[in-house]
């Protein structure tokens, strides 16, 4: 499988690029936390390493996806590698599948990895076991699988810079998209809304994909809810990477 | 017979540095290569070599004209299985090691486990890098960079070679061992193409040339033709006549020796002037055709 060849050969340049060196620093500084936590009241302890832990994973797990993203797709095209790859029977298509993969796969390592670390030392710490944190990490998985969608639609027509900017805005713009349907509200001139509409629709609605809180305080969750947020991601990755490879086609290769 | 590269009326441009308009790149391109040859694209720096391969290969689209690549339409996939493909200036994944680049290769051709290693280990003692496949790119000098380049095109065996400026970064073992190759695949039956402004090389080993100037062929064809076609002039060797005698027959030339030689420019020339010799009981000890070399060629072209 050709996808699966280059997809390969993404992960292995992740891997040598020292993208886990990442893993490290998460595992320094929550070594440090669950030292500080446990010297808190034993009541608290589990609610705020779970807290200190998935709020840092999901900062982590972000960084290694917009810069591995945005570095291993704009790379190939800057260093000219690309040509070996599109001088060969491949289409562009299987050329945006196979980074996609590639890239898909080391953030599963990557968020596997801290995952089982973030276990590790809440057992330690408190003896305890929450699998109800799987929740958060698949959910967070597929924002994972959004914010490098993003990061490949932009570096197949931006600089690096550029596209590190846009990607890190959406992906903060995404995590308050709900406010827009409050302030929706308040809007009375017609055509405001409908913008305002169009932009709640359009961009990524990362908040759907956040329920740090509703696992660590132990709130209900529903079934339907993680549907509807697995749904909408598997559908907002599928019209990115469509757009990203509706631009690579049109791209010239100088 | 069907062509390996048929390129008809191709057109290029690319965008000024406002976007304002179009700069004129390649300005009708017609040629054919047959199977079986050995192809020489010749041109000055900025003369549109590169762009016209890049066409060749999908990476640019013509502004006009269409290519085809053994009777496939170049942008079709089909017409990129058969062919091997090494850039300018290749640039290789610097975190692989040159056998893991050959293999990655493989894979995009969809070779199976069994084919890729058999055909990883021909093309590596092919480009004479055997033994040193465990170096990573980012290690490798420029030569073995090129050679690497050269290997990754070779993988799949292909029927048809484009190679731009493969001699360079090449010392001169290199260049012989790869005009060696060259020639070896050009006997299994291969055909290849290949641009190059080190004109001894070409000289060496093509069959057909093409010079390109300015995103306009101005010379194409056999390169006997091109030259045997263009003698520039005759030089006879003229024995047996002493100075005062030869002056007097009308036979100035350069004197070495007790031989004078006289340059001559044309064929009748050529015939009256042996008439001469004759007439002072002189000898022709040798007539030479001194032609032009691909160099006197190119030279002449780019200076119009
Ligand atoms: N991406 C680009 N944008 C604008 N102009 C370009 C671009 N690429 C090439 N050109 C121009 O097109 C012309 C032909 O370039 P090309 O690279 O095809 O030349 P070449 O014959 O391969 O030269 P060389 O021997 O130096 O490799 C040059 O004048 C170059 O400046
Ligand atoms: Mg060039």
């Amino acid at each position: 499988m050709k996808i699966l060849a280059i997809a390969r050969n993404t992960f292995r340049e992740a891997v040598r690029n020292k993208v886990f060196y990442l893993l490290l620093f998460f595992g320094v500084f929550f070594a440090f936390s669950s030292r500080f936590v446990s010297m808190l009241s034993v009541g608290d302890q589990q609610k705020v390493l779970m807290d200190v832990g998935l709020a840092s994973i999901h900062f982590f797990s972000v960084l290694v996806a917009i810069f591995t993203g945005i570095n291993l797709v704009y790379k190939e095209i800057e260093k000219k590698t690309i040509y070996n790859i599109l001088s060969k029977p491949i289409t562009r298509l299987e050329f945006v599948l196979g980074k996609f993969t590639g890239l898909a796969l080391t953030l599963l390592v990557a968020l596997a990895s801290m995952a089982l670390l973030f276990f590790l030392f809440l057992f330690v710490t408190t003896g305890s076991f929450a699998p109800r944190c799987l929740i958060f990490f698949g959910l967070l998985y597929i924002e994972l699988l959004i914010i490098t969608s993003l990061s490949l639609v932009f570096s197949s027509f931006s600089t690096p810079i550029l596209s590190s900017i846009f990607t890190v805005t959406l992906y903060l713009v995404g995590q308050v998209l709900w406010t827009f349907q409050e302030f929706k509200t308040r809007l009375h001139e017609p055509f405001s809304r409908y913008v305002a509409t169009a932009l709640y629709y359009l961009l990524p609605n990362l908040d759907k994909f956040n329920v740090k809180n509703e696992v660590v305080m132990e709130m209900e969750l529903s079934g339907g809810r993680l549907l509807a947020a697995a749904a909408y991601g598997v559908v907002y990755v599928a019209a990115l990477l469509t757009l990203a490879v509706v631009i690579f086609r049109r791209r010239e290769l100088n | 017979m069907m062509a390996a590269i048929e390129i008809q009326g191709l057109e290029k441009s690319y965008p000024s540095t406002f976007g304002t308009r179009r700069i004129p790149v390649l300005r009708g391109i017609n040629l054919t290569v047959e199977p079986g040859q050995i192809y020489g694209f010749l041109g000055p720096n900025g003369a549109g070599k590169t762009t016209t391969i890049k066409c060749m290969l999908g990476l640019l689209r013509p502004d006009r004209g269409n290519i085809r690549l053994l009777g496939r339409d170049s942008n079709s996939l089909e017409s990129r299985r058969h062919l091997g493909f090494l850039p300018e200036n290749p640039y290789f994944y610097e975190y692989l090691t040159i056998r893991e680049l050959l293999g990655f290769t493989g894979r995009l051709f969809g070779m199976s486990p069994a084919e890729r290693k058999r055909r990883v280990e021909e093309v590596l003692r092919q480009v004479g890098l055997w033994g040193r496949e465990e170096t990573k790119l980012g290690k490798c000098s420029k030569g073995m960079i090129q050679r690497a380049g050269l290997a990754q095109a070779l993988v799949q065996d292909p029927e048809v070679l484009i190679l731009d400026e493969p001699f360079s970064g090449l010392d001169p073992v290199g260049r012989k061992e790869l005009r060696d190759l060259v020639l070896s695949l050009k006997h299994s039956g291969r055909t290849i193409f290949f641009s190059s402004h080190i004109l001894q090389d070409m000289e060496l080993m093509v069959d057909r040339v093409a010079i390109i100037i300015n995103g306009r062929l101005v010379r194409e064809g056999h390169l006997d033709e091109l030259i045997s076609r263009s003698v520039r002039h005759y030089e006879l060797v003229v024995e047996g006549v002493d100075e005062k005698a030869a002056a007097r027959a009308g036979l100035s030339g350069e004197r070495r020796d007790n031989r004078t030689i006289i340059r001559v420019e044309t064929l009748e020339e050529v015939n009256s002037k042996i008439r001469a010799v004759q007439s002072v009981s002189g000898r022709i000890a040798a007539m030479i055709p001194v032609k032009l070399t691909l160099e006197d060629i190119f030279m002449r072209e780019v200076g119009k």
